[in-house]
């Protein structure tokens, strides 16, 4: 906030006060008015809007103290400072009662005015940004991340709707790459919980011991290396959300203390006795076979039980081809941006290759064929020489007919390309003699 | 333009010719400096022991010098103040004609510290550039090293440059 944007009302009887006062914060550039009553004050306020206001506690007509209330009724916004002679300090601590933000007694020291005045603009910077973080926010809250029309997405989206508002524990399954995380923020961002932190924790790539001090923090010295007191992953997450990803690769022993902070919404810090509460609306995520995982008690069952309160199934992108041009659609016009090239469109042959493959890696592997052929096409679109080599003649590919010559074609492809174009190996694995193999490449046009 | 610096009950110590040299290479302009007599006595407030800065401006702004300077710093060792503040280092006309400056709480030896008159010379050539610069238009500046950032503290004028910043150099 430029300090001339910044408004500041002097509300005093005396001349001298206001003049002298309107003079110094002009000298700091802010926008200052006086009003030589607190008649004239309101009459100020009703017609422009002000972040500050000095306002004098003893004047003839209306007080300070009320002044006060009346100015807060028009402008709740509105930071009130009281101007006290230190015979007045006790009217000035009521002011502070009735919300005024401080009081000054005449006569004030520079830096103390100084000081008080930057307080405030840094306080209404604060709120100024905090405001347009909760818009930036409240505009995150809609599904458009999630892309798709396909039945089975639209089910997700239904779920995701029915539980988003709830506290409820959900259990996101689905393959890697489906889109789990995504899934989880977009629970959190349509929550009462969105002006709070989502906080994820990936079980699968830390052991045991880190998992533990990540999750629950840690005091000075609880274990070597620990030169300070930590936060853990639960008490970041304090009013929001706290999602674990891969929770069916956690240990038991981490198991048993999940389950007891999940219970309780307490846990102690690492080295401490002390009991601390947490509120946290937890959502997980899993690839792996929970039930299984629990018949061969390598999952508890009490914890499944615990989690598993609501579960949103993510269908694998082969199960949902319908969604296929969408997403390309979206991810190059996402990538257009970030790389500022001008590829709008796919060519109809790569979208039929794209949309044929099986995409074991789901949207993720789909998102990086994408970023792929962004990085190697040319304006205007993307051809099928741009998608990665493997998903363009890949066995993922159905054959365009059932001839013969068709399945025999894409065979040597798959052959060829699982040894590297290496003549010799591929003629091994194929059996055939390296001169009828180079003899097919040619007849098939494959080079 | 010409700026005249009025000396009333200064502190002798001061080096007069190399203050007016400085002031005049950094602003560009002719400055001068002239022994000077107020009726500070108008200005004194028996109450606190101090003189009003404000009024003393309207006695500058009434003395002879105003004929021929188009700017008048009036320098004086008094201990200043606005009636709502408990002291101030100076007080200058925002876009004005003048503006005074006080050596008073510039004195190592005000905050118990060994006297320094070479500091002191530094402090009062920041103090007048800073009170001429709004004199000519500009206001405080958050560029801690230019002459124009906010002062309160002594330490803050020994913190700053004396010269302006490139945007404030700009505005003038």
């Amino acid at each position: 906030m430029e300090n001339i944007n910044f408004g500041i009302l002097i509300v005093d009887d005396e001349k001298i006060v206001r003049e002298s006062l309107q003079k110094w914060f002009k000298e700091d550039g802010y926008t200052v008015d006086v009003a030589e009553s607190a008649a004239e004050a309101l009459k100020k306020l009703q017609i422009k809007s002000y972040d500050l206001a000095f306002v004098d506690i003893k004047m003839p007509g209306m007080d300070g103290l009320e002044l006060q209330r009346r100015l807060k009724e028009i402008d709740k916004s509105l930071t009130v400072v009281i101007i006290t002679a230190f015979a007045s300090v006790e009217s000035a601590v009521q002011a502070l009662k009735e919300g005024a933000y401080d009081y000054v007694t005449k006569p004030i020291a520079p830096d103390e005015l100084s000081h008080l005045v930057s307080n405030v603009v840094n306080q209404k910077k604060i709120l100024q940004e905090n405001i347009q973080l909760r818009q930036k926010i409240d505009e995150r809250t809609q599904y458009d991340e999630i892309i798709g029309e396909s039945q089975q997405i639209k089910k997700v989206f239904e779920l995701i709707t029915s539980v988003a508002k709830t506290d409820t524990t959900v259990l996101i399954r689905g393959e890697s790459g489906t889109g789990k995380e995504l899934v989880a923020r977009v629970i959190h961002a349509n929550s009462s919980r969105k002006y709070f932190p989502i906080i994820p924790v990936n079980c699968g790539a830390l052991n045991d011991n880190l998992l533990e001090s990540e999750l629950f923090g840690h005091e000075k010295g609880a274990f070597t290396g620990a030169q300070y007191r930590r936060k853990g992953k639960f008490e970041m997450a304090d009013g929001g959300t706290i999602f674990f990803d891969e929770i069916g690769n956690v240990s038991n022993q981490l198991q048993v203390d999940l389950l007891r902070v999940l219970e309780t919404r307490q846990f102690i810090r690492l080295g401490s006795e002390q009991l601390i509460n947490v509120d946290v609306r937890v959502i997980c995520a899993t690839n792996r076979d929970l039930e299984l995982a629990v018949r061969e008690r390598k999952f508890r069952e009490d914890l499944y039980y615990r989690l598993n309160v609501f579960t949103i199934f993510l269908p694998p992108l082969r199960e949902r081809r319908t969604d296929i041009p969408l997403l390309v659609q979206h991810f190059i016009q996402k990538f257009s941006r970030i790389m500022n090239k001008p590829i709008a469109q796919i060519d109809p042959d790569a979208m039929d290759v794209l949309v044929r493959y099986d995409w074991p890696g789901n949207i993720r592997e789909l998102a990086n064929a994408i970023e792929r052929a962004m990085v190697v096409g040319k304006p205007p679109a993307i051809k099928k020489e741009d998608l990665p080599f493997q998903i363009s003649v890949s066995n993922g590919i159905k054959p365009s007919s059932d001839s013969l010559e068709e399945i025999e074609r894409l065979h040597i492809l798959k052959v060829l390309n699982q040894c590297n174009w290496n003549i010799s190996k591929a003629a091994g694995v194929l059996d055939i003699d390296r001169a009828t193999l180079y003899n097919k490449i040619s007849r098939y046009k494959l080079r | 333009m010409d700026i005249a610096i009025l000396g009333f009950r200064f502190y002798k110590g001061l080096n007069i010719k190399s203050l007016c040299e400085n002031a005049s290479s950094i602003f560009s302009l002719n400055v001068s400096f002239t022994n000077g007599v107020l009726d500070v006595g108008l200005a004194y407030d028996s109450i606190r022991g101090q003189y009003n800065s404000t009024l003393l401006l309207n006695l500058l702004k009434q003395s002879k010098i105003k004929s021929y300077a188009s700017k008048i710093i009036g320098l004086t060792d008094l201990d200043l103040f606005v009636p709502i503040l408990t002291y101030v280092f100076g007080e200058a006309e925002l876009n004005g004609q003048a503006a005074v400056v006080s050596s008073h709480r510039l004195h190592n030896e005000f905050y118990g510290l060994p006297k320094d008159d070479s500091l002191l010379q530094n402090r009062i050539l920041k103090e007048i550039m800073h009170e001429l610069g709004h004199t000519l238009g500009l206001i405080h500046c958050s560029d801690n090293k230019c002459v124009m950032h906010s002062s309160t503290y002594v330490e803050d004028i020994d913190l700053k440059d004396n010269s302006l910043c490139e945007s404030c150099k700009k505005l003038i």
